[in-house]
């Protein structure tokens, strides 16, 4: 029997296991959503296309499986672009479905046509034009494969509209072998016992964890290296959740916010365990000075990133996960007093704990944003999903919250997307329906996306979003007052909606917190609240986010207040 | 350091927009490009010669294998190989002299006369850089109206061949 190219689209995504997508319709969709009317698939209905790219985004980053999001073809393709650069630069696995005008049509200049497979090359991990309709199911089959494995990522299949109305037989095939995509994924042996040997050789060791421990389901395999051998472990923005911060290992986030001491273990390490961690510059600081003491493991999926900033003395190319099961049962076997050995390296960096802990003052009259981020923390009791914005509350919420399970804290550390939250949030909660999902965004980036809240109380997704209100672009601001002589160019967010009937007029709870004594209270209460629950939390203006490694300076040159 | 990199991909629409964008968009450079169908003509081969640091190089390497539709990634200039280009100079030769000085040239350098009219000479050369460089010095000084080349292609010596 013969199917259309749009019920190819259904049947497929459905031999792959998706029952949740994210989109937007248009004239060169109509054929898809006129399949949707009566699919087996949830349909969420976004309010703008970049949503529905953030929205499968923090799906895929909450769940391990890909997101999924159909748009139309000119506007709406050309909408998914900064979303898809979003997953793009964290390595998260997105299929994008965009309309295209009809086959003869396109170069034409044609209605709503935009050639968004070019326009999205650079930020694709791969990308397909489909001309004809025989080639669908595969090329759907490919994209899911190429998504999900070896170093994840967004792939966009662009579909002409007269390719979903023709017809073909479906046949969906049961594997994938291309020639020329075979990702590395054992890690070579004779690299990880000599990765082992290193581990037993070294004083003073230390993890550096990335987000690629959380992307390939490493965090119990980390957790038993660092207790094995007791070496301490800190993270990466986007590693953060890949280890319990809980634990006297976790020193907590590393880089240009990271606490201090992270970058002080960074600097005085021997051993630099770089695992699923790709030395970006938030990260290293100045490169000439980047742990200069230390030799280093780098582990990572990706070939590309080994060696790409820092000269590294031993190399794993694997997927993370099964190099470090094979390291940790070499190491199972060493006899080595590890408790013993350690001892001395870890008291030096609790020493480095207790002379500069994170601190801000929170004081009667007026909140913190610091104080904000703790008391959700401690409410929530890490039992929560936890995603953010970008700026000053999302280092904060770095700082303050604390993990115990990986895929609990969604931000965009790449790209560094405002308005990333809340929709990506919306992912979050349409995937997990019954647990809580706290978006904590800054009054800036949530009137970036904020068309989104009809989204959630639409599909009835009970998104509690947490505005870090202190009228400014603080993190901008935070930079023009510290190296632009405080001259606060444009920065100024004063001018803004009252947030609480904002929500109400799309339906859903509006709650304000003004005074200290305030803040735990609607927090519980918003989590009392069955629906989405915007809380605009008004909190001191200019507040500062520290440790601060200026650009530039090393990462042990620190600005603690 | 220069290097001659043998790159096997995918025949597909789009694949050299993806390498070149993939040279642009992270700053490497190109020096010369050349593409075309190998004897499995599901597979192109290109030829690039690009310049950097042996870090940039390794980048480059990586980056292109990387690439979905990238098969195989060869920097030839790690093992023995040959290269050649093919360029065709159009030469002023308006003045008689010229012409003898042009023919002179030609039978130097063992290479052909592509093309002869009244007012200029097009000669067509087939070598290495070294030779082309030569050549093309040579004819400098006589008069260069044009000239165009096919980019590098190259082959690593002995029996062994660039598989998938
Ligand atoms: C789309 C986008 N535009 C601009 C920026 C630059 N930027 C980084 S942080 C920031 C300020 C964010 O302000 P807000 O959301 O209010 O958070 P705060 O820093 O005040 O916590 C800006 C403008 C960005 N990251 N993303």
């Amino acid at each position: 029997m013969k199917i259309t190219g749009a019920k190819i689209f259904i049947e497929s995504l459905l031999k792959e296991g998706v029952d949740t997508i994210f989109g937007f319709p248009g004239g060169a969709v109509l054929p898809i959503y006129d399949a949707l009317y009566d699919a087996p698939i949830r349909h969420i209905l976004v309010r703008h296309e970049q949503g529905a790219t953030h929205a499968a985004d923090g799906y895929a980053r909450a769940t391990g499986k890909p997101g999924v999001c159909v748009v139309t073809s000119g506007p709406g393709a050309t909408n998914t672009v900064t979303g898809i650069a979003t997953a793009y630069m964290d390595s998260i696995p997105i299929i994008v479905f965009t309309g295209q005008v009809p086959t003869p049509l396109i170069g034409n200049d044609a209605f709503q046509e935009a050639d968004i497979v070019g326009i999205t090359r650079p930020c694709t991990k791969h990308s397909y034009l489909v001309k004809d309709v025989r080639n669908l199911a595969r090329t759907i089959k490919e994209a899911f494969y190429i998504a999900t494995t070896g170093n994840q990522g967004p792939v966009l299949i662009d579909l002409p509209k007269d390719i979903l109305n023709a017809e073909t037989k479906f046949e969906y095939p049961h594997s994938v072998n291309m020639r020329s995509y075979k990702p590395t994924v054992e890690g070579h042996i004779r690299q990880i016992k000599r990765m082992a040997d290193e581990i037993v050789r070294s004083k003073r060791p230390l993890i550096y964890a990335g987000g690629g421990v959380i992307l390939s389901n490493a965090s119990e395999e980390l957790v038993v290296l660092s207790k094995t051998t007791q070496t301490p472990v800190t993270t990466t923005l986007m590693g953060l959740g890949c280890f319990p911060s809980d634990s006297k290992l976790s020193l907590g986030m590393c880089g240009m916010h990271g606490t201090f001491r992270s970058n002080m273990a960074i600097t005085e390490t021997d051993l630099l365990i770089a695992i699923g961690a790709r030395f970006d510059d938030r990260v290293t600081g100045k490169l000439d000075e980047f742990s200069v003491n230390s030799r280093k493991i780098h582990i990572d999926i990706d070939p590309t990133s080994i060696g790409k900033n820092v000269r590294v003395d031993l190399p794993v190319v694997g997927d993370i996960k099964n190099v470090l099961k094979k390291l940790n049962s070499h190491l199972k076997h060493v006899k080595k007093d590890w408790k013993k050995d350690s001892k001395s390296w870890l008291r030096k960096i609790e020493k480095w704990k207790r002379t500069y802990p994170l601190v801000y003052k929170q004081g009667k009259s007026a909140i913190k944003p610091q104080y904000v981020i703790e008391q959700i923390a401690e409410i929530t009791k890490g039992d929560a999903i936890y995603v953010t914005d970008v700026g000053q509350h999302q280092m904060w919420s770095a700082q303050y919250l604390k993990f115990k399970k990986p895929r609990t804290f969604l931000t965009s550390g790449g790209l560094g997307t405002m308005g990333y939250g809340y929709p990506a949030g919306i992912g979050a909660q349409a995937a997990f329906p019954k647990k809580t999902v706290f978006v904590i965004s800054g009054d800036g980036s949530f009137q970036m996306n904020l068309q989104e809240l009809i989204t959630a109380v639409q599909h009835r997704l009970p998104v509690k979003v947490a505005i870090i209100n202190n009228s400014f672009l603080g993190m901008v601001r935070q930079w023009q007052q510290l190296f632009y002589d405080k001259r606060y160019s444009h920065v100024c967010m004063a001018n803004a909606p009252d947030f609480v009937k904002l929500a109400e007029s799309y339906g859903a709870l509006g709650l304000r917190a003004k005074k200290p004594d305030e803040v735990k209270k609607t927090i519980e209460k918003a989590l009392a609240y069955k629906g989405p629950v915007v809380i605009d939390f008004v909190v001191t203006k200019e507040e500062n986010v520290y440790p601060m490694v200026p650009a530039g300076k090393a990462i042990h040159e620190m600005l603690l207040v | 350091m220069k290097h001659t990199i043998s790159v096997l991909v995918e025949n597909k629409f789009g694949v050299l927009s993806r390498i070149s964008s993939l040279f642009s968009g992270r700053g490497f450079n190109i020096e010369s490009l050349s593409v075309a169908e190998t004897m499995d003509t599901t597979v192109s081969r290109m030829t690039i010669v690009t310049r950097g640091s042996d870090q940039i190089i390794e980048q480059v390497t990586k980056q292109l294998n990387k690439l979905v539709d990238v098969i195989k990634v060869n920097d030839l200039t790690e093992e023995k190989f040959i290269d050649r280009e093919m360029v065709l100079v159009k030469v002023d030769t308006e003045q008689a002299v010229k012409r003898d000085e042009v023919l002179r040239i030609v039978e130097i350098f063992r290479c052909k006369v592509a093309d002869v009219s009244s007012k200029a000479y097009t000669i067509e050369v087939t070598g290495d850089e070294g030779k082309i460089k030569a050549i093309v010095d040579m004819l400098k000084p006589i008069g260069i109206k044009e000239i165009v080349r096919t980019g590098r292609i190259a082959m690593t010596r002995g029996s062994k061949a660039l598989k998938e």
